[in-house]
């Protein structure tokens, strides 16, 4: 009973860089994932409503902007009110050093910045994914 | 079924979304599971509206979706939607994008959409997509969308659980060759040309020249559409109410085109 890892890729608020998160998509793709990418510029009640529907097993947040300190809490406490708080969530973009351990604490798993590698942040994921997936 | 099974689908049919979310999860993953939620779905639950929409890649099919789903809105309808995309036969892998196009209505309490991937599927329909379409009716959902990976040539598979079926074709699909052709064409309840602006005039005209010199052709009404600016897509949903009310219809009729801004 395995599956391929649902991955859900969301980038909230006012940025519309998304080079990377289509890296990531299309990565992540190649390393066996499915990958729902939902475009630019969501809400955090948008991108919520989406890990409920799609059964996802991770969520990466992609920011360059700036607001992640906003953007990233409101969507952990919104997974978290709906029983949503099992799914892995990941952060990318630009999120600078000092911002990290806050983000950790409000349940970002790990941070992969500009340098990380596809398969690194592939490991990762196959290490962290609770339950039987492939 | 497991207790958890259990669980989720009555979660389900209450209308929690993250249970119906991952039930739809668990009957890709898994074959016991599915056969066991189906099994726990009385027949007499079966009342949704269940629409097929198929056609080449690119054609617009989720954009006409998009528009689609307005409509229905429109009347009050809630609606159930799998957009189906590719697997990869390489990896296994898949990037799922058609929700990128039915952004307006990612809030909206009525609809509900899921990405699928086909998982080697021919024909762009796999197991795991007949019973989430049973899910979701069962779900109470008035009409559920199930949107094929892009075909266009085979892949019937789409007709044997739909009740109207939509093939979407855009101009510069083929010639009249193409349209002489067995398959999809002649399953379809209605044919769509989208990108009406690239000049669809010759591909609709063959379509109505064509298909009904077959023995045994349906003679499908061909409406033409431009998802993008939304035009025509009130006249698709009125031919697919017709098809509802009379499922025989498309094959006792003449070929009727209709053109964008010519419906009423």
């Amino acid at each position: 009973m395995s599956h391929p890892i649902r991955v859900l890729i969301a980038k909230p608020g006012l940025d519309g860089h998304d080079r990377g998160a289509i890296t990531l998509a299309m990565g992540l793709r190649d390393e066996g994932m499915e990958v729902i990418y939902t475009g630019v510029r969501q809400s955090p009640e948008n991108i919520v409503r989406a890990c409920s529907q799609e059964g996802i097993d991770v969520l990466g947040l992609s920011l360059l902007s700036g607001g992640h300190n906003y953007y990233f809490p409101k969507i952990l406490d919104l997974l978290k009110s709906q029983g949503l708080d099992d799914i892995l969530v990941l952060a990318g973009g630009i999120i600078p050093e000092e911002d990290r351990e806050f983000l950790k604490g409000k349940g970002v798993k790990e941070v992969f910045g500009p340098g990380s590698s596809i398969s690194q942040i592939a490991d990762f994921i196959r290490s962290n994914v609770k339950g039987e997936c492939s | 079924m497991t207790r958890a099974l259990e669980t989720l689908l009555a979660d389900a049919v209450a209308g929690r979304e993250s249970a119906l979310g991952r039930l739809l999860t668990m009957v890709e993953t898994d074959e016991a599971s599915a056969s066991s939620i189906l099994a726990k779905i009385p027949p007499d639950r079966r009342r949704a509206f269940r629409i097929g929409i198929t056609g080449s890649p690119g054609a617009g099919k989720s954009t006409l979706v998009d528009r689609l789903i307005a409509i229905i809105r429109g009347e009050d309808l809630t609606v159930g939607v799998i957009c189906v995309d590719p697997s990869s036969p390489i990896t296994g892998g898949a990037v799922l994008g058609d929700r990128i196009r039915m952004e307006r209505h990612y809030l909206d309490e009525g609809v509900f959409i899921r990405s699928m991937a086909s998982r080697g599927n021919l024909g762009g329909i796999s197991r795991s997509v007949a019973v989430g379409v049973e899910l979701f009716d069962a779900c109470g959902k008035d009409v559920v969308i199930v949107e094929t990976v892009g075909i266009g040539q085979e892949g019937i598979e789409i007709t044997s659980f739909a009740d109207a079926t939509v093939l979407v074709l855009a101009p510069g699909w083929g010639d009249s060759m193409q349209l002489m052709k067995a398959g999809i064409l002649e399953v379809a309840d209605i044919i769509v040309v989208n990108k009406a602006d690239l000049g669809a005039e010759s591909l609709a005209k063959g379509i109505k020249d064509i298909l009904p010199l077959a023995r045994r052709q349906v003679r499908q009404p061909v409406v033409q559409t431009r998802a993008v600016e939304n035009m025509g897509v009130d006249a698709l949903w009125a031919e697919l109410r017709a098809v509802q009310k009379d499922p025989g219809r498309s094959s006792t009729s003449s070929a009727a085109v209709t053109k964008v801004g010519t419906h009423a």
